[in-house]
């Protein structure tokens, strides 16, 4: 950015003219269902595969051959668009799009146009701002062009033909930030949706940007497409650079360097962006129906068994925790950092009755071992510890078998694979000693030497006890119940304080 | 000749089942007569000897084994396939340069299912250039002639099928029909050709021309025997997302097979006018009257909008076309030139050089009717006309069961006469696009001659068309007029007598 603009909350401010201008930005996503098959072919899905091991003559255009719609694929893109509140159109149709290139094989991609199977829903973002989303549509992908292995040019097709599904928002972001935060959400929908894993690195999300400024208040002017974004950081880094682009463009006033309507590619690694087709340039796609696949009819009964399958959605499940379970904002967020997560979480609370401890557990001590390398567990249902353990081991300290101390190093076994909590507590013999006997005989000991404590106490100041509480559980070796021990010792103080037979 | 006069597939099947001749000898005398008569009529692009001998030598075995196994539909029936049929390990040309080498990694599923009934791919027929054309002209390597003047064309684009089957080469053949491509040559060349209701045969494996439009169709020398090959290849396939979840097209069986009593047969003006050749209304009058003396009734009905269904068809047909021919680039399959050595030079030079000038008229075409633009004024407009053509026929089918007409305006034409001028190659199927269009099922049977040429004849075909899925009924119709007369018997007599 220039010295002439200077960023002002959501808005660039002129030095020069001292115009607050603002970005009106859209976005176009699409996204990787996670089938097992291809869109319209019974052709694994699989990332890494060697090239062209995963083709047949559908996804490869052979001639005379006829998509077949997957049906799984409708049912991911369905739960997609209901958990992005979304209309599902009981009857919508397929097209095709027509354009040249060597990586889609029947240089046509079947796609939706005009009657796309969702339209409407949209994504709140943390500001409160409601980003709407124009559509979603179901769509094959195309293949991969290789162009830098030698003089020819590499087709691998096993990506072809694997199913997608496209959002498209309408121009509700403003800035570089909401833009990545649109983008974080949209991906985290579509991973509780169980539709996709939405990862940008493994291609399984890709975004084209749409981009325009104007003078806050002012019409919205000419739009720039924005493509070759391969993460969330390049999103940033090229509307980072695109809008004061823009600005400075009309700020100007030289019409050669007015933005026009073209596609512009970005380049990451100067970070900028460049023409790569006018607008006289643009394709036409050529759209019409496809002839080959009847019209999609989604009945109600297959709508509400997705939504069935549906499961609750971060932002709900957020305020329910903090809401119905008494969690700080802080925990929900932790809790519901992944789907697997939130429901391991959900499963222990309702196993152990007590959402709190729970939340305690599993946001802290699992979080923890889970970012442990050498756990080096993936997900946190690769942890050897269960919903059912980890409630166990919550309802071993509720019952006072063992204490918070006891249970953490019960845990770190736990981790480690030594078994459940009970046997762990059994073999290692970390159950609490409640033996009143014992208990009064460190509690004793403790109190030799500090009267100051009893005297504390006995004037009404009963936190001091904590002096003593100390000692007690260390010459117990961490195994003494510290609410026996505190009752005892209040007990020794005031029984000391009674004249003596 | 297939050895037995007159024999059709169900007369040779139940010759070899009944042990009075091998499948290897049917065999046999079906490639005699491709030797003998071939070179002159061009209706086979490639004969598979060596396939087809293997295969009937391991169903005499198979038969030997155990008389008593159930043997299929077909079994030991030469067949004849369209070139645009995939079938693998076979060269399927397409008619074009652009497939001259391709080898389907795959078989189309009524290919399969002709496997599946035991009978014996012969070799792989001439066609115009992706299926378009009526006359064979456009086929990339070369015409195919009419067994009954070989002077003539034997129509299109199924040519090599139908003049295969005319000249008892094979007893069946399958085709394919867009506007025609299976009734037209079926007429022009005397022999019986069905084209199905739109989704009763599996596309799977045919190679697209207009897919809203395309079937796959059976050519052969008796109803009965379009009747066996419908039985073995129509039903559901669930690798074709249009093919109808119905099961296979099954004989109607009326108690008096040769009686049409009660049976309403439409007859439209639009289907007779003026541009008809006197000598197919006269033959077609005669069929009409056959048809009534067998007990029908002949009632008036209208198509108004038949006029329009040339137009509509050119549209709609090169829309379709230009997209699914947009394939053939160079990059995975077929033919490939490498131009300027820029990946857009390829896909230029590639199809300039390996696509006939017919099959780049309609990509023009086709690509100029889908364009920005003019998408609404053509392709959208075609499509509400398409709309009010299929209305059509359902208020006629309100009066009647079937509808009756002619399956070209003229008996066979000479080769060369229409090759130049597009507009009277197209109004060749001027009878048969409306049924295309509409989707509904229509035969064409042989009902009379016309004089050609000398003392060559011409034959003439009666259409016969049903509502949607009534493919059964126009089959009764097609063997009940079939069974009352002899136009079907006659036979192209042997080769040079047309010059």
């Amino acid at each position: 950015m220039s010295e002439a603009l200077c960023r002002e909350g959501a808005a660039w401010v002129s030095a020069v003219t001292g115009t607050r201008w603002v970005g009106v930005i859209g976005l176009e996503v699409h996204a990787q269902l996670a089938t097992n098959s291809k869109l319209f072919c019974s052709c694994e899905v699989r990332f890494g595969a060697p090239p062209n091991s995963l083709t047949c003559p559908v996804c490869t255009g052979q001639p005379g051959s006829l998509p077949v719609l997957n049906a799984a694929a409708l049912g991911l893109a369905v739960r997609t668009a209901l958990a992005v509140g979304a209309d599902v159109a009981a009857e919508s149709k397929f097209d095709r799009k027509h354009y040249f290139y060597c990586d889609i094989p029947k240089n046509y991609q079947i796609s939706q146009y005009d009657r796309p199977f969702c339209t409407g829903g949209g994504i709140r973002l943390a500001s409160g701002r409601f980003v709407r989303l124009t559509r979603i549509h179901l769509e094959e992908d195309a293949g991969k062009a290789i162009h830098d292995r030698g003089e020819h040019t590499l087709v691998d097709l096993n990506r072809a033909g694997v199913a997608l599904i496209e959002s498209v928002s309408e121009a509700d972001l403003e800035t570089p930030e909401e833009a990545v935060e649109y983008l974080e959400a949209l991906k985290e929908i579509i991973r509780y949706a169980g539709a996709g894993e939405a990862d940008m690195e493994k291609g399984q999300l890709r975004c084209d940007v749409n981009v325009s400024v104007r003078p806050e208040g002012e019409a919205w002017r000419t739009k720039v497409e924005i493509k070759n974004l391969n993460s969330f950081r390049h999103v940033r880094e090229a509307l980072e650079y695109e809008i004061p682009r823009q600005i400075e463009a009309y700020e100007s006033g030289e019409s050669a360097r007015l933005p026009r309507q073209e596609t512009r590619l970005f380049d990451a690694s100067a970070g900028v962006t460049r023409t790569m087709r006018t607008k006289e340039e643009a394709r036409d796609y050529r759209y019409f129906t496809e002839p080959d696949l009847p019209p999609i009819t989604l009945t109600e009964a297959f709508v509400e068994r997705q939504r069935g399958l549906l499961c609750e959605l971060p932002q709900a499940r957020r305020r329910r925790y903090r809401e119905e379970l008494g969690l700080s904002e802080y925990d929900a967020r932790v809790l519901t950092g992944t789907r697997e997560v939130a429901d391991y979480f959900e499963a222990v609370a309702r196993l152990c009755g007590r959402p709190k401890e729970a939340a305690n557990w599993v946001a802290n001590d699992l979080s923890r071992a889970l970012a442990d390398p050498e756990v080096a567990a993936g997900s946190i249902d690769e942890l050897p510890v269960k919903p059912f353990d980890l409630a166990e081991l919550i309802e071993l300290v509720a019952a006072g078998t063992i204490n918070t101390t006891g249970a953490r190093e019960v845990l770190g076994l736990m981790v480690a694979g030594s078994g459940s909590p009970r046997e762990i507590v059994a073999e290692r013999g970390l159950e609490q000693v409640d033996d009143e006997a014992s208990l009064e005989a460190w509690c004793r000991e403790a109190l030799e030497g500090r009267e100051q404590v009893a005297a504390d106490v006995r004037a009404g100041r009963t936190k001091a006890i904590g002096a003593v509480v100390g000692p007690v559980m260390k010459a117990s070796g961490g195994k003494a119940n510290p609410q026996r021990v505190r009752e005892i010792l209040l007990r020794l103080i005031a029984e000391d304080d009674q004249p003596r037979p | 000749m297939t050895g037995a006069e007159g024999a059709d597939a169900c007369d040779l099947r139940a010759a070899i089942l009944a042990g009075e001749r091998s499948a290897a000898e049917t065999l046999e005398a079906s490639l005699a007569a491709i030797e003998e008569r071939d070179g002159e009529l061009g209706a086979f692009l490639s004969v598979e000897r060596d396939t087809a001998r293997a295969r009937a030598i391991e169903l005499d075995r198979r038969r030997a084994a155990d008389p008593g196994a159930a043997a299929g539909a077909l079994f030991g029936v030469p067949v004849a396939v369209k070139a645009n049929l995939c079938m693998e390990g076979v060269t399927t040309p397409c008619g074009s340069r652009m497939l001259a080498n391709y080898r389907a990694p795959y078989t189309a599923t009524c290919v399969r299912r002709l496997l599946d009934a035991d009978a014996i791919v012969v070799g792989v027929t001439n066609m115009d250039e992706f299926a378009m054309g009526s006359s064979s002209e456009h086929s990339a390597f070369g015409p195919t002639r009419n067994p009954w003047d070989l002077t003539r064309a034997p129509g299109g684009s199924s040519s090599g099928s139908a003049a295969a089957v005319a000249a008892g080469m094979v007893p069946v053949a399958l085709g394919s029909d867009t506007g025609g491509s299976v009734r037209q040559p079926a007429a022009l060349c005397g022999v019986g050709g069905f084209k199905p209701t739109y989704g009763r045969v599996s596309r799977h494996g045919l190679i697209a021309f207009g897919s809203s439009l395309d079937q796959v169709g059976p050519l052969a020398r008796s109803v009965r025997d379009l009747e066996r090959i419908l039985g073995v290849i129509s039903g559901h396939d669930p690798l074709d997302a249009t093919s109808l979840p119905l099961p296979p097209i099954e004989p109607e069986r009326p108690d008096r097979p040769e009686r049409l009593d009660g049976l309403r047969v439409g007859v439209a003006a639009e289907y007779v006018g003026a541009d008809l050749d006197a000598e197919v209304r006269t033959a077609v009058e005669a069929a009409l009257e056959k048809l009534e003396e067998l007990g029908a009734e002949a009632v008036e009905v209208r198509l108004p909008h038949t006029v329009h269904a040339i137009p509509t068809y050119y549209v709609v047909a090169t829309a379709e076309a230009s997209s699914n021919l947009a394939r053939f680039d160079g990059v995975g399959f077929g033919a490939r030139t490498e131009g300027d050595g820029s990946l857009q030079g390829m896909f230029a030079a590639t199809r300039e050089g390996a696509f006939g000038d017919e099959v780049k008229r309609r990509i023009l075409l086709g690509t100029f009717v889908l364009s920005e633009g003019y998408h609404d004024a053509w392709y959208g407009r075609a499509l509400r006309v398409r709309a009010l053509l299929r209305r059509d026929f359902e208020r006629a089918f309100e009066k009647v069961d079937v509808i009756c007409g002619p399956t070209s305006p003229t008996p066979a034409f000479p080769l060369g006469e229409r090759a130049g001028d597009p507009l009277a190659m197209y109004a060749s199927d001027t009878l048969t696009v409306p049924t295309s269009l509409a989707g509904l099922p229509a035969v064409s049977v042989p009902c009379g001659f016309a004089s050609g040429a000398a003392d060559s004849p011409l034959p003439v075909g009666l259409q016969i068309i049903g509502p949607a899925l009534a493919d059964a009924r126009v089959l009764r119709v097609a063997a009940a007029f079939e069974s009352a007369t002899e136009h079907h018997r006659p036979a192209p007599t042997s080769a040079g007598d047309g010059r």
